[in-house]
């Protein structure tokens, strides 16, 4: 049998949230937040502690349950049920393998309960571990398996039911990073190869932005906005996404005429149809750039490298413009030629920035 | 670790165990000796006082109900607390302290207080339900509950109780399913040593099953000793062994499994299977 065979691709169930609200003696936690995934697509929800995340997906497991709102899966509507007949299957944040099982007996647990016979309970679990890779895991107890191993054995787990819907409570914040990263791929490449429809929960912006169709950034409860990552990174909606996902320069300039004037250089607006007046500006760190060509003479836009730091394929170059630093992004062969203390000129980028006005703005760089 | 440190350690480790031997030992050899003495200094060594004790009727009545009082205690203390105490863990952390003091507070109240608290209680079941010495499993149980208690306690606070019972029941498991097949496995070690203090405490019990005129074990001994001192030392001789058997063989029943590796043998990862990721944006970490 094949691990497609094991994984037994079924076509995911739409998942929808409708205006979903809880809150805890008084403390909202979920404000209205409605989502709706296609079949087969992978969410992720981002955004800091406490937005809200995790009990949207307690919500929609049927670990909690909600004040008011719908949780609707293939247009059944599952809001009043109970966890163990939603139909779901979860990857928690802690280990949650059961101790006393070995890794194919946790898989086929699900199973089990579900009356499903030994001979072929025993063999699904072995085609879901095989899945995973952990094939010749099987035999082995939790306590024996390493932290990205007991994650892919609950993976495991969680498809053997074959559930509609795939919840992933941050899988890997437990794990180191080579580990995470590694597994965040395999979990992509199983859900791509079973189809199944999954709402992955992290606070990792990285994590959120490589492995899911569209990422939802939340915020008091709220999603703030929900697209593709791309979009998500280069067309942030709100100050809030764009200050959360990625480094973001903020920069005083004045706007007018649909864009924004920083130190002397224009550039365009996401929204461009916004009152003239002081706002500061969000700008990526890579879509700075800096001059170090001929002669430079002083102006507003020059300044002096006071560290690079080194990323590997990329580095963080910091410029000192007198009275506010900047932070520029680059390849690292570019930053090599702007060491410590080199007198460079800013240059941006002509892509669209969000602005923020001074009076709901935090203090901003230049 | 170095090797005269360690042979250190061995050597004080000998004789912690040495003493602690000596100091539980001797006292059950003296009584031995004194179980095994003839009528007069000069009379050689008999068993007649061992072998008294299956000739008393009462006593090896009063040995069963015993047994059997322990018995009902230990499983009813297991099917009140153990489901109360994951109750009250999952669903309602707040009332956590209160059941604490509830079942702690037997403790704190004097065994006379308590059975002339309970005396009504009492003469009500005798007359109402049954007059079987059984029926003293009921006080006992609240005897044995501040060191059920603790037992349990500590066995639920060694499981991430939360997550595995919500893994469970994502995967389809009700209640019963998850405490059977997921929780109690997982305690099974704080559930036999809970029964284990259950069991001593019911063996041991003297003043209740006095003051409400049953007859158990202790109290048994106590009027055998009026009539023979050796017969009634062979008896708490014999109960203090009995109560040593049990916890050896609670100690091996409970024992990790020999499947249950060790979690420090190291492992190594397979060979990652990754494919291609398709074109993505990867956020600059903050």
């Amino acid at each position: 049998m094949t691990a497609t065979q094991a994984g037994e691709a079924r076509a995911g169930v739409e998942v929808r949230l409708e205006d979903l609200r809880r809150s805890y003696a008084g403390v909202t936690a979920l404000d209205g937040l409605s989502l709706t995934l296609a079949p087969g697509e992978l969410v992720a929800l981002l955004g800091p502690s406490g937005c809200g995340k995790t009990t949207a997906m307690r919500l929609v497991a049927g670990l909690e349950e909600a004040n008011s709102g719908r949780v609707m899966f293939g247009g059944r509507d599952v809001t009043g049920l109970p966890a163990n007949k939603r139909d779901v299957g979860m990857v928690f944040q802690a280990y949650s393998l059961f101790p006393h099982m070995a890794a194919w007996e946790n898989v086929a647990f699900g199973l089990q309960i579900r009356h499903v016979a030994t001979g072929e309970r025993k063999q699904r679990a072995l085609d879901m571990l095989e899945l995973v890779g952990l094939g010749k895991y099987a035999n082995r107890y939790p306590s024996q398996l390493s932290g990205g191993q007991q994650q892919r054995v609950a993976l495991a787990r969680a498809l053997a039911i074959r559930p509609q819907v795939l919840l992933l409570d941050e899988p890997l914040s437990a794990l180191d990073a080579k580990v995470r990263s590694r597994l965040r791929d395999e979990i992509r490449r199983v859900q791509l190869e079973v189809g199944i429809t999954t709402l992955f929960v992290t606070h990792d912006q990285e994590e959120a932005l490589a492995i899911a169709d569209r990422v939802g950034v939340m915020q008091s409860g709220r999603l703030e906005q929900l697209g593709p990552p791309t979009e998500i990174y280069s067309r942030p909606a709100t100050p809030f996404v764009a200050d959360f996902v990625g480094l973001t320069n903020r920069m005083r300039g004045d706007v007018g005429g649909g864009a924004i004037k920083i130190r002397g250089a224009s550039i365009p607006l996401v929204h461009p149809d916004v009152p003239d007046g002081p706002a500061i500006a969000l700008v990526r760190p890579e879509a700075v750039s800096l001059v170090t060509d001929g002669e430079i003479e002083e102006g507003p836009l020059v300044g002096t490298v006071i560290a690079v730091v080194f990323l590997g394929a990329v580095s963080r170059v910091t410029v000192d413009l007198g009275d506010a630093t900047v932070l520029a992004q680059m390849q690292t062969s570019a930053a090599s030629q702007t060491p410590a203390g080199t007198k460079v000129r800013l240059a941006f980028r002509n892509d669209p920035v969000l602005i923020q006005r001074e009076e709901q703005a935090a203090p901003a760089s230049a | 670790m170095n090797r005269s440190r360690r042979i250190k350690l061995q050597v004080f480790r000998s004789a912690v165990f040495l003493v602690m031997g000596v100091f539980f030992l001797v006292p059950i050899a003296a009584m031995f000796e004194f179980s095994t003495r003839g009528n007069s200094v000069t009379a050689p060594r008999t068993m007649e006082a061992w072998t008294n004790i299956i000739k008393t009727p009462d006593l090896v009545d009063a040995i069963i109900a015993s047994l059997e009082l322990a018995a009902i205690t230990s499983i009813a203390m297991l099917v009140l607390l153990l489901p109360t105490m994951v109750w009250v863990r999952l669903r309602l952390p707040r009332l956590n302290r209160i059941v604490e003091f509830i079942c702690l507070l037997p403790l704190t109240i004097p065994a006379i207080a308590l059975v002339v608290g309970l005396f009504p209680i009492s003469r009500w079941m005798r007359i109402n339900i049954s007059d079987s010495i059984l029926m003293l499993s009921f006080f006992y149980l609240i005897l044995v509950m501040p060191y059920s208690y603790r037992a349990l306690d500590a066995g639920l606070a060694a499981i991430d109780i939360k997550t595995l019972s919500e893994a469970a029941r994502s995967l389809g498991a009700g209640w019963g399913t998850v405490m059977l097949r997921v929780i109690v496995p997982n305690m099974s070690s704080a559930i036999l040593n809970a029964c284990l203090l259950s069991v001593a405490v019911v063996l041991g019990e003297y003043t209740f099953a006095n003051l409400l005129t049953y007859e158990n074990l202790q109290v048994a001994i106590a009027y055998v000793g009026l009539v023979s001192a050796g017969t009634s030392i062979a008896v708490a001789v014999a109960s203090l062994l009995f109560a040593f058997v049990l916890l050896m063989v609670l100690s091996f029943v409970g024992r990790p499994r020999e499947r249950m590796a060790r979690a420090e043998e190291t492992i190594v990862a397979p060979e990652s299977r990754i494919l291609p990721l398709r074109d993505s944006y990867i956020g600059v970490q903050k």
